[in-house]
């Protein structure tokens, strides 16, 4: 008897030998320049990009919040140092401050220069500096890595999403140079006054967004893509690393937030520019006269579509910043991270529940009641998932023989501080506290707790944690600490304060510093503020120049130790993550061979092992691979 | 280095990556004209009684635009399936008729348009409003120094809410001349018209924008990629279908603007 074996369908010999050997047929180009930094389709050289990028933007937002707390601090006095350049760069919205003999003392901030520098502090801080540092500059450069993926899906479409998001910066920044100055309606744009402060710098504004909004969607559609379809073999969901899971929902939030957003900014360019009415209400009125405009429109609409936006951007600044701090805490406990899958539900709960909380920035417009009791359920149901992630953290370092370095210290910090940040946001979640809190120095102290010493500490994490990946040296351990506890120390120095002078009912926004409802200026009045929260004020600025100066090492550091860092091989920190076990720096296609992947992400401890960690992958062709290369 | 799945499916997820793409993308293009009908639902929901507009625009010119959209989503499907059989003469003819139905589409369209922005409505001294199409202004029309006459066909109603509601009322339009030093104001129906015609000129702008995009990529595809039909037929396929799904998407919207925008 003969066994008869049948191929189907017949044996077909594919194009892949005939696309290698076309392969090649090119020569393999040394890129010049232009292509290899600023035309590069590479993820990690877009990722460095990205991150370099936007390290600068936050720089130069930390500067224009320097300059307001000089002018609450001291209002209508002539900045020092810095005065001139302001005039130079805005004009008359510094005007000159003399003293009585007629001499020239300096240049202040006018109130209206101070609306423009809070309005771009607040848009440059979360649109061109966290965002892009958390979940583009961090999420290209590692997600690849993790996922054992040659490159993004859409190399080229992720090079566009770079070059949009420069465009926008650009034309955002461009805005302080014009008559009139850069947008002054703050960061949330509210409608009217976006329309009707005369400025063309809102439309700069509106532009950048569209290009902002453009480059996230690119980079968004990319990451979904690039997680879905190009995860190595046996990288199955639940072995994703949970910095992953994080992007992911990061990129669905920003692609199906983003949009209504970019319906808004339409909208309200085209009440600017071509004088329709969507956001002004009938009979507006203007310094005393009726606007020309046809009203009809409704300026809750434009909270509505903002606030889509806003709130699930919340999450868009928190969950990259989670998703570092968990690899961290991981990789310094040597132990599994404790509940993954708890971690992975709570984050696509988060996700999901973001869209639906974003009224709670709106109790006080009089939407209603019965909308109001809606959105404080989903508000307080929000807070369960994000406590579930942050108890995940604190309980995996439980018994852990944690090791301590820069990134651990960061990450370990980042815990409390957005512990603070998030449950001094459970009273403004509820209408009843929220009435009194509002637009108050309280708010601007609970988001930038977890703003600030939240996701910025977290990303200051990730920057100590993989730079020995990106060049191949680690920074230095000593200023890397110097920086930390400076950092740290001056971080709450500048922001507790705020919770006091909050509940005192210092309002926000007020270019003055609440000077004119102090005691001192109108005594016997009731509620003014009193002298000891008044003179917080200083305290703050004090506090906040001292921040500044705890940049300065940090900023030596990532350049100097470029060159003079400690020479590191591919896996310093002894990490399991597919990320580590590429080649340092990582060459174009990451891999030398195709990475099989065969375990979890945080196998580390496993008794019985020569080495406490086990990475996530094994590399069985990889003799084969080295073979083919000579 | 090679991406894989740019062409053929990944085993587990069923898809190439393109597609997965442009399906991703459609999602957020979903809740780009999400949030813009929910403009629409809010602002006609908040106008004044009786002052949002019915039946300003011809029912039949809308019509005719969905049926060029809707036979353009047919050839579009056909000119794909001729590719899935490998026939490129069918796919030039199919896409060569998508590409002549949106140019029609956006012939009637900036008709459309025209038609409105030649519409004034212009308020009189003495407290009527005179409404209809620019016929002639005089030589010496000047509104700022009051001087000239207008002509419009078209009609004076004592109250501005009359001229709302066309959806069965068909007003009689006759020639008139008013002098300049009698008009109040005087305004076209565009988009700062009032809040109606922000929101259409605004949302059936956006689409066209979309329909001249969708164009631009399929004309590109059936002019300038010959080469790659030799070289790699199903690559070609898969960019006629992703360009097929977003100009489907296309289409979807005007199904929904049609009856927003006309027949309400």
């Amino acid at each position: 008897m003969q066994a008869t074996v049948q191929q189907f369908p017949p044996y077909r010999p594919d194009d892949a030998d005939e696309a290698a050997a076309h392969d090649h047929g090119h020569a393999h180009h040394e890129p010049n320049f232009l292509s290899k930094y600023i035309f590069s389709t590479d993820h990690k050289v877009i990722g460095i990009q990205y991150g370099f990028m936007s390290l600068c933007f936050l720089l130069f937002g930390f500067f224009l919040m320097l300059l307001m707390r000089w002018q609450i601090a001291h209002p209508a006095m002539a900045v020092p140092l810095f005065g001139s350049l302001i005039h130079w760069a805005c004009g008359d919205m510094a005007p000159a401050v003399k003293d009585q003999a007629g001499n020239l003392m300096g240049y202040a901030i006018s109130p209206e220069l101070y609306n423009a520098f809070g309005a771009m502090h607040g848009t440059i801080m979360v649109f061109l500096g966290i965002v892009p540092l958390a979940f583009a500059a961090f999420g290209n450069y590692v997600v690849p890595l993790m996922i054992g993926a040659p490159d993004m899906c859409f190399p080229r479409v992720n090079m566009a999403s770079f070059h949009a998001f420069f465009l926008g910066g650009v034309v955002m920044f461009a805005s302080f140079f014009i008559p009139g100055g850069a947008a002054q309606a703050g960061w949330t744009s509210y409608s009217p006054l976006a329309t009707t402060i005369p400025t063309n710098g809102q439309a700069f504004w509106l532009v950048g967004m569209v290009l902002l909004i453009t480059s996230s969607l690119l980079g968004a559609v990319n990451f979904i893509a690039t997680i879905i379809q190009l995860r190595a073999p046996g990288m199955t969901w639940m072995r994703l690393p949970w910095f992953v899971w994080a992007q992911f929902v990061t990129a669905f939030i920003l692609l199906l937030a983003f949009p209504p957003l970019e319906a808004a900014g339409v909208l309200q360019l085209m009440d600017n520019a071509l004088g329709t009415s969507f956001f002004l209400p009938t009979g507006l009125a203007v310094a005393g006269k009726v606007g020309m405009a046809s009203g009809g429109g409704s300026p809750l609409l434009w909270q509505h579509l903002f606030w889509f936006l806003g709130h699930p951007e919340v999450y868009v600044l928190i969950l990259p910043a989670m998703g570092v701090v968990c690899e961290i805490i991981a990789n310094n406990t040597r132990k599994p991270i404790w509940g993954y899958k708890s971690l992975v539900y709570s984050v696509l709960f988060v996700g999901f529940l973001s869209f639906i909380v974003w009224a709670h920035h709106m109790y006080m417009t009089g939407m209603g009641q019965t909308i109001a009791t809606f959105f404080q359920i989903t508000t307080m149901a929000i807070s369960i998932p994000s406590v579930i992630i942050l108890t995940c953290l604190f309980l995996s370092l439980w018994g852990g023989s944690i090791r301590i370095n820069t990134p651990m210290l960061f990450a370990l910090a980042f815990l409390p501080m957005f512990g603070i940040g998030g449950l001094t946001g459970l009273p403004l979640g509820l209408a009843a506290a929220d009435l009194y809190l509002h637009d108050t120095y309280y708010i601007i102290a609970h988001f930038h707790y977890v703003v600030a010493p939240g996701s910025l500490f977290a990303l200051f994490a990730g920057v100590y944690f993989w730079y020995p990946k990106m060049t191949g040296r680690k920074m230095n351990e000593f200023w890397g600490r110097v920086h930390f506890w400076c950092s740290f120390v001056f971080m709450n120095l500048v922001f507790m304060p705020m919770f006091a002078q909050g509940i005192k009912g210092m309002i926000r926004r007020m270019s003055d510093g609440g000077i004119n409802y102090s005691a001192a200026h109108v005594p016997g009045a009731i509620d003014t503020l009193p002298q000891n929260i008044m003179e917080l004020n200083w305290w703050i600025f004090a506090a906040a120049v001292g921040l500044g100066l705890s940049q300065i090492p940090f900023i030596i550091n990532i350049f100097a130790s470029m060159w003079i860092g400690e020479k590191v091989g591919t896996n310093p920190w002894q990490a399991t993550t597919l990320d580590w076990h590429t080649p340092t720096p990582p060459p174009h296609g990451n891999f030398p061979s195709e990475p099989h992947v065969v375990r979890g992400p945080y196998e580390y401890s496993a008794p019985g092992h020569e080495h406490d960690f086990l990475p996530q992958a094994e590399f069985p062709n990889a003799a084969h691979a080295a073979h083919a290369h000579h | 280095m090679e991406i894989p799945y740019t062409v053929e499916n990944r085993p587990d997820t069923g898809i190439y990556n393109a597609k997965l793409g442009i399906w991703l993308f459609l999602a957020s293009e979903v809740m780009l004209f999400g949030g813009l009908f929910s403009a629409y639902v809010l602002l006609r929901t908040g106008a004044e009684p009786g002052m949002w507009p019915h039946g300003w625009l011809d029912v039949r010119l809308g019509t005719l635009n969905t049926i060029l959209l809707a036979l353009s989503a047919i050839t579009t499907l056909l000119a794909w399936a001729a590719c899935k059989v490998r026939d490129f003469g069918k796919f030039k003819f199919f896409h060569a008729c998508t590409i002549l139905l949106a140019l029609s589409f956006l012939c009637v369209k900036s008709y459309e348009y025209h038609d409105k922005f030649i519409h004034y409505e212009i308020a009189l001294n003495d407290g009527t409003f005179a409404d209809g199409h620019l016929e002639e202004k005089s030589p010496d029309f000047d509104l700022k120094a009051k001087t000239g006459t207008i002509t419009i066909l078209g009609r004076i109603v004592n109250d501005r809410k009359e001229l709302m509601d066309l959806r069965t009322y068909k007003p009689v339009n006759s020639k008139i001349e008013i002098k300049v030093a009698d008009i109040l104001k005087m305004q076209n129906y565009g988009p700062w018209h009032n809040t109606y015609t922000a929101i259409y000129f605004t949302m059936t702008g956006l689409h066209a924008l979309h329909i001249i995009g969708g164009t631009i990529v399929i004309f590109y595809i059936w002019a300038f990629n010959r080469k790659m039909w030799k070289t790699d037929p199903e690559r070609f396929t898969n960019r006629v279908e992703v360009s097929g799904l977003f100009w489907h998407f296309v289409d979807l919207v005007w199904i929904f603007l049609f009856p927003v925008m006309y027949l309400t």
